[in-house]
């Protein structure tokens, strides 16, 4: 978002986002860790990262994958075994002999950039890690599984989402995965700054991304892919080139989803957790990562704050007990969910960025 | 002599029992207009395709700049249900198939005959993003702006390339938005930016009024002045294949029946039995 | 031989069961071209009306009471939620879908409290234990393949024989032009979903008299696996659909049989990654070309 030639709506723009972090940094100084504003804000800020994968691949790139869940799976599970403190392995892995990895990575780092500095490196390190290893895998089912046509790849890639699920908890591995026992242990950032930042940083990439002459070509791709292909670019490798990155990020996600869930299991990685993401980058605008990131603040805000009371019996100081009873809240938000895909289907921000808020509209429908 | 930039050698295109392109050799020179003509459903969009790599074709090779670059012998099932001429030709050598990406970047740029430009974007992007193929950036460099020099210069010629074809001034318009005439010119425009040799014209003119054919004609040829382009192109438009072609080449039911000046194709018979005689007076 | 006998019975039992549901999602994609996703759920409230009614009504008031109520289920998901995006991409049709199944999971979380049903008054007959070749089982696993099988004729000879078999033959072959040609296009899709929801609603019936209850998340899975089984066996073709969902019914209880029974989810996706990435559209599904 940061160009050389700064108009008026980009100034706005990282007045926005700089206010944000401003009064996260205040609430991280006022409130407990455990307190709900911030674990919203933890929350909101991985889903908002893995919302924006999802929306390079399918939204940017028109590649409709259905492989997220899968690719976060192996960013957590990365991340939760790369950072297990070592005296605590033996009681994690208490059915594989405190496991086969015998080091952890933030205590490795803290031993010689002292304790602070040294977890956080070890802690970032180990998510790119599982970055790494989720692209990887990526690389791998890319070039079989990209020549297929869209809902047969949806379908390919939930299919591996599944296979990674069940090979995680395979008991053979247990060493490595703990097999079907939950993960735990391992550190978190304590301050929600920390989590806006890391994330920011990780969506800046795909926002330059984007905007680069790869994310154009990309674009290219989703609009006709037979032109694209006709202008020289080359179909298979950028296909991969989006898929790859797309998982590197959900990755990312992935590992600080279990990162802030405090322990790991691969059961909650389901395709309903796919579903649920493409849900958000659909609602917040295909296309748009200011909706996805919108989007996915609001929707954690409302589930897990905001909307409570409709889920316990009392909501805006109205009581009804046998009406807001268990399940109320994701009732209403699900009918929400339809009322948006039905009615307002080019999402909440259409392809539009926050940028293009501020910026007068032209004759045309024009973007920048 | 000016040189040879494409050659088709006994390009036949069989789809299940139908021959849509039979044995069809042709040569485009350096400089040239050339025209493949034809009624409706004569194959000529079909040999197109096979030239640009989007068909592979049952038999024959394409040369570019001297290269083979497309090359092809009947296999498999095909061997026996083989219709064509020439089985035997290209045997021994070995098979080329490229994607019509690599196509496109050995110097041949084509337009589609049912415009497809990208639809999101603007005209401006939609010139931009044929640059792409050009760039020296990787991955990395391009998303950390690493690239910013090659950037710059690419979006100067795009500038360069919209100022000449007269799309200046919506630049910032959505490439779809364009009347009709401008969108085929934006096409135009868009293959150009890939620097091609040859450019290629899928019915350039197809569904415009006659004024509209007059200005593509002008356009053409002013295309191949200021960029010294060759230029291959397939044209229901009599009068605009007449008044720019340097050369003819005319097929029917895939066959090439005719080839020559303007001049000699008008006064050819079976080109006129063929096709002109009954559809148009040219 | 003897070891394996029994779950070579409960795999084509399950191969049934997926059968029938599979076709729900085989039509509707050979018309639409959507991935009904909405469908496992519906094959889910199934389970779910039918713990309800066999509870406190006899059989023969219950059993069409299950079936009604998921015609009309899925009869209105169409009205209600694909219906209005007709014209719209097809992103936005399949994105529906998902936002249905995730809408019908969550009231039936709130409806149900949550809590699996027990299957408390099991259908009758069906769920007695029988011998068969020395393998005891319920009628259930030896009448689902009749069943399935007496079905599909019936479903095949509807669409050959009568004018709204036609009609949907001809809006598979051509959406746009069969509308030209004055096929009732809404009444041929809503059709379309009233057939696929009541061979899920008998899908239903005959699973879950195999299992203890019926939870929220129960039609995920048989849902998830008889669409594999459809795109497997090239979706769109209703024979493609029921070979693939024996096929696949088979495998996994061959799996289960060798003792892998944790594999047999995987395998199901891995085989289906196998084939579409040899045959890109399934087994028997249609070759498509891009026009350029």
């Amino acid at each position: 978002m940061k160009k050389k030639t700064i108009g008026k709506e980009y100034l706005f723009t990282v007045v926005i986002l700089l206010a944000a972090l401003a009064v996260t940094m205040l609430l991280d100084s006022r409130l407990p860790g455990y307190h709900i504003v911030i674990k919203v804000i933890k929350k909101a800020s991985v889903y908002s990262l893995v919302a924006v994968s999802m929306n390079l691949l399918n939204g940017f790139t028109g590649l409709f994958s259905l492989g997220q869940a899968g690719f976060m799976l192996l960013g957590a599970y990365s991340y939760a075994v790369l950072c297990i403190p070592v005296d605590k392995r033996a009681g994690v892995y208490q059915y594989f002999d405190g496991g086969v990895v015998k080091f952890s990575l933030p205590e490795v780092f803290a031993g010689f950039l002292g304790d602070k500095v040294g977890s956080a490196v070890g802690m970032i390190l180990a998510l790119l890690v599982g970055g790494v290893i989720a692209a990887f895998f990526a690389y791998l089912i890319g070039l079989p599984v990209l020549r297929l046509k869209s809902d047969y790849l949806a379908i390919a890639t939930l299919g591996f989402a599944e296979i990674m699920r069940t090979i995680i908890q395979w008991n053979a591995i247990g060493p490595l995965t703990n097999a079907s026992n939950l993960l735990r242990g391992y550190p978190d950032f304590g301050s929600a700054t920390a989590y806006l930042l890391l994330i920011g940083v990780f969506i800046a990439c795909i926002v330059l991304l984007v905007n680069s002459t790869y994310g154009r070509a990309f674009k290219a791709i989703r609009d006709d892919e037979v032109a694209a292909e006709a202008m020289g670019i080359n179909l298979a490798h950028h296909k991969r080139l989006a898929f790859v990155i797309s998982s590197f990020f959900a990755g990312i996600g992935g590992g600080m989803l279990a990162m802030y869930m405090g322990a790991v299991a691969a059961m909650s990685f389901k395709s309903s957790m796919t579903y649920e993401i493409l849900l958000l980058v659909v609602i917040g605008g295909i296309g748009s990562i200011t909706g996805s990131v919108m989007t996915s603040f609001l929707y954690i805000a409302s589930l897990e704050w905001l909307l409570r009371g409709l889920d316990t019996g009392k909501f805006l100081g109205i009581e009804a007990p046998g009406l807001f009873k268990n399940g109320f809240r994701m009732a209403v938000i699900s009918v929400i969910i339809m009322v948006v895909v039905l009615f307002f289907r080019k999402g909440i921000m259409g392809d539009r960025e926050l940028p293009d808020l501020f910026r007068r509209r032209r004759k045309g429908g024009e973007k920048k | 002599m000016s040189q040879n930039i494409l050659r088709l050698e006994n390009i036949t295109m069989q789809f299940g029992g139908v021959v849509a392109v039979d044995d069809l050799s042709l040569e485009v020179n350096e400089g040239e207009i050339v025209a493949l003509i034809g009624p409706n459903g004569a194959g000529k969009t079909t040999a197109f395709n096979t030239i640009t790599g989007v068909y592979e074709p049952t038999n024959g090779q394409v040369s570019f700049m001297g290269e083979p670059i497309v090359r092809n012998h009947p296999q498999g099932k095909m061997k026996q249900s083989y219709k064509g001429k020439e089985a035997e030709k290209f045997l021994s050598a070995p098979v080329l198939d490229p994607t019509p990406d690599k196509i496109t970047k050995l110097g041949m740029a084509r337009t589609f005959q049912n415009i497809r430009l990208w639809k999101s974007q603007s005209v401006f992007d939609n010139v931009l993003i044929a640059k792409h193929m050009l760039r020296t950036s990787n991955v990395f460099s391009a998303t950390f702006r690493l690239n910013r020099a090659e950037e710059a210069r690419q979006r100067e010629e795009v500038m360069e390339l919209l100022r000449i074809v007269g799309l200046e001034d919506v630049k910032d318009e959505l490439a779809t938005s364009l009347p009709y005439g401008k969108q085929r010119r934006l096409e135009i425009a868009r293959a150009l930016a890939t620097e091609p040799k040859l450019l290629m014209l899928d019915e350039p003119a197809a569904g415009m009024n006659p004024q509209e054919t007059d200005e593509l004609t002008e356009f053409i040829g002013r295309i191949r002045d200021e960029f010294h382009m060759t230029i291959l192109l397939i044209e229901h438009h009599m009068d605009l294949v007449m008044d720019i072609s340097d050369r003819i080449y005319v097929i029917d039911f895939g066959e090439l029946i005719a080839t020559g000046t303007p001049d000699e194709i008008q006064n050819n018979q079976r080109v006129i039995d063929a096709y002109l005689g009954v559809e148009e007076d040219a | 031989m003897q070891g394996i006998l029994p779950y070579l019975i409960n795999g084509v039992s399950v191969g049934g069961q997926y059968a029938l549901i599979a076709i729900g999602y085989t039509l509707v994609y050979g018309i639409l071209r959507l991935i009904n996703f909405a469908h496992g759920d519906v094959f889910m409230v199934a389970g779910l009306i039918m713990v309800y009614t066999t509870a406190s009504m006899p059989m023969y008031i219950s059993i069409p009471l299950v079936l009604i109520f998921t015609v009309i289920l899925g009869f209105a998901i169409e009205r209600l939620a694909y219906k209005p995006l007709r014209t719209a991409p097809r992103m936005s049709l399949m994105i529906s879908a998902i936002g249905v199944s995730y809408l019908i999971q969550n009231l039936a979380f709130y409806l149900t409290g949550g809590l699996p049903q027990p299957v408390k008054t099991p259908i009758p007959w069906i769920s007695d234990t029988v011998t068969l070749f020395g393998a005891s089982t319920k009628r259930v696993t030896v009448v689902t393949p009749l069943l399935t099988v007496a079905l599909v004729f019936v479903l095949v000879a509807l669409i050959k024989k009568t004018k709204i078999g036609m009609g949907m033959r001809a809006a598979a072959k051509d959406f746009e032009t069969a509308q030209l040609m004055g096929v009732k296009i809404n009444s041929v899709i809503s059709m379309t979903f009233v057939i696929g929801s009541f061979l899920a609603a008998v899908g239903a019936m005959l699973y879950f008299t195999n299992y203890p209850t019926v939870a929220i998340t129960s039609g995920g899975m048989p849902g998830l696996k008889a669409f594999v089984a459809a795109v497997f066996g090239g979706i769109g073709s209703i024979p493609g659909a029921v070979v693939g969902a024996f096929l696949i019914g088979l495998c996994e209880e061959i799996i289960k049989g060798l003792g892998q029974s944790t594999f047999s989810d995987a395998f199901t996706f891995a085989l289906l990654i196998i084939v579409l990435c040899v045959k890109p559209t399934g087994l028997f599904g249609e070759k498509v070309t891009d026009k350029v």
